[in-house]
């Protein structure tokens, strides 16, 4: 029976399908229209920053390979849309991180020893070994506090940027998750108050392709994430998260225009996740590595080498060299925070309050005079 | 028989059950082509398909809600949370929704789901992935609470949950999950909720333990023995609702009590056990009963082994209730 359409019900349509804002060409060219027009020693820094982060998520997935650390949950693919996007932050901007994001933290300037020290939770770790590996705080370097739940930073982001606001400033406020978080209930409600409240923040999706090993397409029936703007009166763009300079000028432009009171933005930033979701994970299990292979290909790395080529601004000896220093610096990292001693039991108790209340010292007193566990099975 | 560790025996109750009942549904996060992040449904992908064996969105209250609708619908949904420490997005649909659809609706709705999660710490898991938050559902009526110790008993009590009529928190501690080897019947067999076992007799004190902390209780129980003191190990096994009777029975003959759990002291599950020991056998009682808990600390990393209850804080526990004067 045919039937006639009576109510105006609508499928919704795509607008961002075939919109993906692209820098650098896969011949290392840039396209000039969206260029950012960086100067060279930017472009350098943007790309020794991703360097940088690459040879420290090789050596700490070794590292936790020799059992020397507990857990790292690393950026490998994901780089360029990392730091591009956390160079386009002003100083005065703050970065609200998800977990996977070191490379931002370290782009802020936290020193890399410090970072270590946060691998191996030892005593002079910022969080005094409270928290697993990779769940810093940074506040510092304007840069919030890792926690495990997903999706709780993004109301959290909005808030705050809100409260920037309320207070006369011009501060924007970023905040990264996955593409699966997108299913979280704080990604719904953060979009949803940062629509209604006008807020400066800046919801950055890496849609790196997988949650652990749930697959993108079963996470929403939306056709891309940045659609999701839609719903929330938050516009949206895609971007090549595999192009630092794409990324950087999307997000730059978001910064700009949040400053003005023109946000929230939504920015899906297309990448790949190409290791295991972290060092528990062993993505074989899930998908082909054909599939990893291809992804390889887009190597944010490789292309970034790429455009240097063009601007002829980098050797391979300079490359080398910095390659060797880093790999240097990090070294000396990890022989002084293994021989840092652990965190203190006092700090087990503390800061749970301002003031540590009676029950805790009592607690405090019991632990410290009583029998020590025996080490780490 | 073959030998089986937890992760196996809840594998193999939910395939069992599973071949039975077709109403049977597991979803979750990653529960499907690759069996759950402790590889827990591993296999079941495989035999029965995305339409019984479902990947979800990453959303607890998704996954909790859809599944009380399910139950409402007349599946028996068996919904992983992937760790309990991410159980709280859920908070409202278990505690405000499943907990008490039952009593709202007169008896005409009824929420046989069962929810499993791993629990517990010393894994290296940090806040995150270590938590006991057994006693904010013990606290909601309308919740049953079960923590098996060991794999035989987690293949017998899934069974028996997943038969319940009302919702029930399963509570995997996954510091065994592949610790213990044991003989699992490979044919279906149930152990009652709300049945607790007496594991190893005694005279002396009474520990009363669950989960990973029953290991510890026991080693601990080896540990004074040689010091001429006999401690009687009950695993609750169920905790709520909670079987005092065999709890009372012992600290009759023994008059003494330790508890163990990894939870904090603060309204652990320690705090309502003394409780009922002493308002049920007051007069019985010949010292101070004695909990041995997590600190009322957030969970650390570093320090894990400081802040669990294991033997080394549970031995001189134990020596002590045994050997207190009034
Ligand atoms: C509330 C909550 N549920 C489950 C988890 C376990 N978990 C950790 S990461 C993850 C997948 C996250 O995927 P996505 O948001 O896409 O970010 P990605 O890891 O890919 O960067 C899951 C399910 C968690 N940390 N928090």
């Amino acid at each position: 029976m045919q039937t006639e359409q009576v109510v105006p019900i609508r499928t919704p349509e795509s607008s961002f399908d075939d919109e993906v804002v692209t820098v650098i060409g896969p011949d290392g060219k840039v396209r000039p229209e969206a260029d950012p027009k960086l100067p060279v020693e930017q472009v350098l820094d943007l790309y020794k920053a991703m360097v940088r982060t690459r040879i420290i998520d090789t050596q700490l997935e070794r590292l936790q390979r020799q059992g020397r650390i507990g857990f790292h949950i690393g950026s490998l693919g994901e780089e360029a849309c990392i730091i591009g996007s956390a160079a386009a932050m002003r100083p005065q901007d703050w970065i609200f991180p998800c977990y996977r994001e070191f490379g931002a933290l370290l782009w802020r300037g936290f020193p890399l020893q410090s970072y270590v020290d946060n691998m191996f939770g030892n005593a002079e770790d910022v969080v005094m070994g409270r928290q697993m590996p990779d769940h810093y705080s940074g506040k510092k370097y304007n840069f919030g506090s890792v926690s495990s739940p997903i999706g709780t930073q993004m109301t959290q982001a909005v808030g705050f940027g809100w409260a920037a606001k309320k207070k006369g400033t011009d501060t924007v406020v970023s905040v990264y998750f996955g593409e699966g978080a997108t299913s979280s209930n704080d990604f719904h409600t953060g979009m949803n108050f940062a629509g209604v409240m006008d807020a400066p923040v800046i919801f950055l999706c890496r849609n790196n392709r997988w949650a652990i090993s749930v697959p993108s397409e079963k996470q929403t029936a939306s056709k891309t994430f940045a659609d999701k703007g839609v719903a929330y009166g938050v516009p949206a763009v895609r971007v090549d998260g595999n192009d630092f300079l794409a990324t950087y000028a999307v997000v730059r432009e978001c910064v700009e225009k949040s400053a003005k009171g023109e946000g929230p933005f939504l920015v899906e930033m297309l990448t790949y996740r190409v290791g295991g979701h972290s060092t528990s994970d062993d993505p074989r299990a899930y998908r082909a590595s054909d599939e990893v292979d291809s992804w390889r290909q887009t190597d944010p790395l490789v292309r970034g080498r790429k455009h240097l080529d063009t601007l002829d601004a980098w050797s391979d000896a300079e490359d080398e060299a910095f390659r060797k220093d880093t790999e240097a610096e990090l070294k000396a990292c990890i022989a002084a925070a293994e021989e840092k001693p652990k965190p203190a039991l006092s700090t087990m108790f503390e800061g749970v309050y301002d003031e540590t209340p009676w029950h805790l010292k009592e607690q405090q007193e019991q632990c410290e005079n009583g029998p020590r566990a025996k080490e780490h099975h | 028989m073959p030998q089986m560790n937890l992760v196996q025996a809840v594998n193999s109750a939910l395939r069992t059950e599973m071949r039975n009942d077709e109403d049977v549904i597991v979803l979750g996060e990653d529960v499907g082509k690759v069996g759950g992040v402790f590889r827990v449904t591993q296999g079941l992908f495989d035999e029965f398909g995305d339409d019984r064996v479902i990947d979800t969105p990453l959303a607890e209250g998704g996954i909790i809600g859809t599944a009380i609708g399910m139950a409402l619908y007349g599946l028996r949904p068996v919904p992983e949370i992937q760790f309990s420490d991410f159980i709280f997005p859920a908070f409202d649909q278990i505690v405000s929704e499943a907990a008490k659809f039952r009593y709202r609706s007169g008896g005409e709705y009824t929420v046989p789901m069962v929810i499993r999660t791993p629990v517990g710490g010393g894994i290296r898991g940090g806040h995150y992935h270590s938590q006991s938050p057994e006693s904010l559902f013990i606290h909601t009526a309308g919740l049953k609470v079960v923590c098996p110790s060991n794999p035989y008993d987690a293949k017998g009590l899934l069974l028996s949950a997943i038969r319940d009529d009302d919702p029930v928190l399963f509570f995997e501690p996954k510091r065994v999950y592949r610790a213990v080897k044991m003989d699992v019947p490979e044919d279906e067999y149930t152990i009652p909720i709300g049945k607790a076992k007496v594991v190893r007799e005694g005279e002396d004190v009474t520990v009363v333990g669950w989960g990973a902390m029953l290991f510890e209780a026991l080693a601990s129980a080896d540990e004074v023995a040689e010091e001429g003191v006999s401690a009687e190990v009950i695993d609750l096994r169920t905790l709520w609702p909670v079987d005092i009777d065999t709890i009372v029975e012992s600290v009759k003959k023994t008059g003494r009590l330790v508890i163990v759990h990894e939870a904090p002291k603060a309204c652990g599950f320690g705090a309502e056990l003394l409780s009922l020991v002493t308002e049920k056998a007051f007069v019985h009682l010949e010292a101070p009963p004695v909990r041995v808990t997590g600190w009322d600390t957030p969970f650390p990393y570093t320090l894990e082994m400081e802040y669990l209850p294991l033997q080394h804080r549970i031995t001189p526990a134990l020596l002590e209730t045994a050997k207190y004067i009034p």
